[in-house]
C-alpha cells in the first residue's frame, strides 16, 4: 500500500487518498468477517457440496463409494410434485404468519404506550414469558391445550372429542397461533422502543392538528418507524419461512397424510429420515436461495425509496 | 485474462473434487480376548425386569471370561435410534460390539456395512439349528446373516369378553363378522369404538392387505386394493370416526383398548402388560385376526429384534460368545418370563406354549404363516416417508379415492426401490 503523505501543518486528519478510503471499510469488517465467514460460510459450502453428490447413509458409513452426480438431486426435486405443493403452502403459511405477527406485535406495542403502569408490566411480563419459552415446550403446552379429549380448550368450549388437528386449515390455524404467540414479543418490544423514541412533541402536534389515533399511527408512527419495521419484517419472513419445531411437534411430523408439512420439515425428513443427505441438502440450498432473494428485494426496495437501513 | 478465468474455474473444480464429502474410514475389527465389551440394548418402557435378566447374563459371562467386563447402554426405540446407529457406523470408536436392533431396520444397516456376517458362527453354534429357516431369513441380506433373531412379536385380535357377552356377540371368524361386531358395539355403546384402528398403524393395515393377496410392492393391484378397502372401511362414524382415528398410531390404538375405550384392537403379545394394567384387565381374550374367508387367519407381520455383532468390533469372538449366551435357550426363556418376548428358538417356544395359554392365539397366528416387509433399504425409506399411513389417511379423510391413493402409494414405493 502506498503511504499517504500528510502535509505538515495540517492538524485535522484529512480525507485520505481514494485507495485507502476504499480499503478502510473492509479493514473494519475484518474482525466480524473472521468470525462470521467460518461459522456461516463453511456450513453453506458443505450444504452446496453435499447437494451435488449421491450421498446417502451407505456413502456416509463407507458401505458404497460417494459419487458426483451434478444437478441430479435438483432435477429430482423440481420434478417432484410434492416439493412444489409443500413450497407453495410454506410460502402461504409464512406470509400469513408474518402478517399476523406484525399485526399482533404492532397493536400490542401501541397498547403498551397507552397502558398504565401495572397493565404494562403485566403485558410485558406475559410477552417476555412467551418469548423465553423454548419452541419445543411452547408447542407441547399448546398441544395439550388443544388435546381432543383432555384439552382445556375443548372443556371450556364444551366440544369434547373435537380433533383440532384433523382439518388441514384448522390445524394450520392452531399451529399458526402458537408460532405468533412465540414470535410477537420481539416485534412488540422493537416497535415499542421505536415508538418511545419518537419525540412526544411530534405526536402532540399531530393531535393538535386534529389527527385521530388511527391517522397518527399510519401517518406519523409508521413512516418514522420504517427502518425498524423493515428489520422486523425481514426477520419475521426468515423465521416464519424456516418454521420447523411447531409443525414437527404439533402435527407429529406433518399432519394427516402430510397435509401440514412445510419445507423445513420436508428437508429434515428427506435428509435424516430417509437418509437422503444429498437430496435434503438440495432442498436446503433452494431454501437459502429463496431467502436470499427475499432479502435482496427488500434491500433494493429500501434503496429505491431513499431510506437507509 | 480469459486464460486466467479458465484456470480459476479449473482450480475451483479441482478443489471441489478434492473436497468430496467425507466418508467414515472402514473400520478394521479385531479379536482381543480381554477388555470391555460394549453392548447396546433397547430401552423398553418397562426396563427393570429386562435389566435384571441382562445383569444375570453379564455375571455369568464375566465369571466365565476373566479380565472381561461387559458394559450395557440402553438406547431409545424411537426414531432417534437411527441416529445412534448411524453415529456408530460413522465413528467406530463410539460403536458397541454387540447391538440389539429391530428386524425392519436390518436392510438399511446391512447396506451401510455396519454389522458383521455371522453365517459361519451361527452354523457352528449348537443352538443355531433350533431357529427356523424362516426366521433366519428375516436376518439375512444377500445371503449374509447379519444377526441372530432374539425374539419375535406377533399381533392378534384382542376383544372384550364382557362387552361381547353383554351384546350376545360371538368372536368373529371373518373380516365381515369383525366389522359387523364392531358396528354393533358402537351402535349399542356410543362411548366405545368397535375396533380401534389407526391411520398411522402400518402393521395394523398390512395383515388385511396380505390376507387379500396383496403386497407392499404392488399396492395398486386389485388384491391390495381389496385389502386396503377392508381396513379403511373400518374408519367410519359407526366404528372409529376418521376425525379421531385417522391420526392414531399403533401405540394409540393399544391405549384405546387398554383404557377400555375400544371393544377390539389388533395388539401384540408384547402389549399384554399394558392391557393388564388398565380397566380392560381380566375382561379380554385373544384370537388370531380372522381373514376374509370364514375360519381363515390373516397373515401377521413377523416383527422382532435381532442381536448383531458390529463389523468394527475389536472383540469379535467375545462378542459372538456373549450374543450366543443371550440368544441361547436359557436366557430366551428368562427374557420371556421377564418381558413376554416370544423366543425364536423352536424348542424354547414349544416349552413355553405348554405352560402359558395366553400365547396360544399368537402361536396359532405364527403357524398360520407370517409375512415380512421387503428386506431392502427401500423399506426404511417407505417407512420414513409414511407412504402407507399417507395412503390410508388420504382414503379415510376422503382427500383421495382408494384408486388414486393406492396408485400414488405404489408410485412412491417404486421410487423408493429406484424403479421407474
Amino acid at each position: 500500500m502506498t503511504q499517504v503523505v500528510v502535509p505538515a501543518g495540517v492538524r485535522h486528519p484529512r480525507p485520505r487518498s481514494g485507495r485507502a478510503r476504499r480499503f478502510a471499510p473492509w479493514l473494519y469488517l475484518l474482525p466480524a468477517a473472521a468470525v462470521l465467514l467460518p461459522i456461516f460460510g463453511y456450513p453453506i459450502y458443505m450444504l452446496g457440496l453435499l447437494s451435488v453428490f449421491d450421498y446417502r447413509q451407505a456413502q456416509v458409513s463407507g458401505g458404497e463409494p460417494t459419487s458426483f452426480i451434478g444437478l441430479a438431486n435438483y432435477r429430482t426435486l423440481l420434478e417432484d410434485d410434492k416439493f412444489w405443493s409443500i413450497l407453495a403452502q410454506t410460502v402461504f403459511f409464512a406470509a400469513a404468519l408474518v402478517i399476523a405477527t406484525l399485526a399482533v406485535g404492532a397493536t400490542l406495542a401501541v397498547v403498551l404506550t397507552r397502558a398504565g403502569r401495572w397493565p404494562r408490566l403485566l403485558l410485558s411480563f406475559a410477552a417476555m414469558a412467551a418469548w423465553a419459552a423454548p419452541a419445543m415446550t411452547g408447542s407441547t403446552v399448546w398441544m395439550f391445550l388443544f388435546d381432543a379429549d383432555l384439552g382445556l380448550v375443548n372443556q371450556v368450549l364444551g366440544i369434547d372429542g373435537f380433533n383440532w388437528f384433523y382439518d388441514k386449515w384448522v390445524t394450520f390455524g392452531v399451529v399458526g397461533a402458537t408460532v405468533v404467540w412465540h414470535s410477537f414479543p420481539f416485534v412488540m418490544v422493537v416497535l415499542y422502543a421505536g415508538i418511545q423514541a419518537i419525540p412526544p412533541s411530534v405526536r402532540e402536534a399531530a393531535s393538535l392538528d386534529g389527527a385521530s389515533e388511527w391517522q397518527s399511527f399510519w401517518q406519523i408512527i409508521v413512516p418514522m418507524l420504517r427502518p425498524l419495521i423493515t428489520i422486523v419484517v425481514i426477520q419475521s419472513v426468515i423465521w416464519d419461512f424456516k418454521i420447523f419445531t411447531q409443525i414437527y411437534v404439533m402435527t407429529n411430523g406433518g399432519g394427516i397424510a402430510g397435509q401440514n408439512s412445510v419445507l423445513n420439515v420436508y428437508a429434515y425428513q428427506t435428509a435424516f429420515g430417509s437418509s437422503e443427505y444429498g437430496l435434503g441438502s438440495a432442498i436446503g440450498v433452494v431454501m437459502t436461495l429463496i431467502l436470499l432473494v427475499i432479502t435482496l428485494f427488500y434491500i433494493r426496495a429500501l434503496y429505491r425509496t431513499g431510506e437507509r437501513l | 485474462m480469459k486464460i486466467f478465468n479458465w484456470v480459476t474455474a479449473g482450480l475451483a473444480v479441482l478443489t471441489l473434487a478434492a473436497c468430496a464429502p467425507s466418508t467414515a474410514p472402514q473400520a478394521e475389527g479385531g479379536d482381543e480376548k480381554s477388555g470391555t465389551l460394549q453392548v447396546w440394548l433397547f430401552d423398553e418402557p418397562n426396563r427393570a425386569p429386562k435389566e435384571k435378566v441382562i445383569q444375570e447374563a453379564i455375571k455369568e459371562f464375566e465369571t466365565a471370561n476373566s479380565g472381561v467386563e461387559v458394559e450395557v447402554t440402553y438406547i431409545p426405540t424411537t426414531p432417534a435410534r437411527h441416529e445412534k446407529f448411524k453415529g456408530a457406523f460413522n465413528d467406530p470408536a463410539s460403536a458397541p460390539d454387540v447391538a440389539e436392533y429391530g428386524n425392519t431396520d436390518l436392510a438399511e444397516y446391512a447396506a451401510a456395512g455396519g454389522f458383521a456376517d455371522l453365517s459361519a458362527d451361527v452354523s457352528a453354534w449348537s443352538e443355531g439349528s433350533d431357529i427356523s429357516p424362516d426366521l433366519l431369513q428375516s436376518a439375512t441380506v444377500d445371503g449374509k446373516l447379519y444377526g441372530v433373531p432374539w425374539f419375535i412379536g406377533v399381533r392378534a385380535l384382542y376383544y372384550r369378553t364382557d362387552v361381547f357377552k353383554e351384546l350376545g356377540l360371538a368372536p368373529p371368524t371373518s373380516i365381515k363378522e369383525l366389522a359387523a361386531a364392531a358396528r354393533k358395539v358402537r351402535a349399542e355403546k356410543p362411548d366405545m369404538y368397535g375396533m380401534a384402528v389407526g391411520g398411522e398403524y402400518t402393521f395394523g393395515a398390512l395383515p388385511f392387505v396380505w390376507d387379500a393377496g396383496g403386497d407392499i410392492e404392488r399396492l395398486d393391484s386389485a388384491e391390495s386394493r381389496e385389502g386396503v378397502r377392508a381396513y379403511t372401511d373400518l374408519f367410519t362414524d359407526d366404528n372409529c370416526p376418521p376425525q379421531t382415528c385417522a391420526s392414531l398410531t399403533g401405540g394409540k390404538t393399544v391405549e384405546l383398548f387398554a383404557s377400555g375405550k375400544a371393544a377390539m384392537g389388533l395388539l401384540g403379545n408384547f402389549n399384554r402388560s399394558a392391557v393388564d394394567a388398565g380397566p380392560a384387565a381380566g375382561k379380554y381374550a385373544v384370537i388370531p385376526l380372522p381373514g376374509a374367508k370364514a375360519g381363515s387367519v390373516a397373515p401377521a407381520f413377523a416383527g422382532g429384534n435381532n442381536l448383531g455383532v458390529m463389523k468394527s468390533s475389536k472383540h469379535r469372538s467375545l462378542a459372538v460368545e456373549f450374543l450366543q449366551l443371550l440368544a441361547g435357550r436359557t436366557y430366551q426363556t428368562k427374557m420371556y418370563g421377564a418381558m413376554g418376548n416370544l423366543p425364536t428358538l423352536t424348542s424354547a417356544r414349544d416349552q413355553i406354549a405348554a405352560s402359558d395359554e395366553f400365547l396360544l392365539p399368537f402361536l396359532a397366528t405364527v403357524s398360520a404363516g407370517t409375512k415380512f416387509v421387503p428386506i431392502d433399504p427401500a423399506w426404511v425409506k417407505i417407512d420414513n416417508q409414511k407412504v402407507i399411513p399417507t395412503m390410508l389417511q388420504k382414503i379415510v379423510t376422503k382427500q383421495a379415492t382408494l384408486e388414486e391413493a393406492t396408485s400414488e402409494a405404489a408410485t412412491a414405493v417404486n421410487a423408493a426401490f429406484g424403479r421407474p
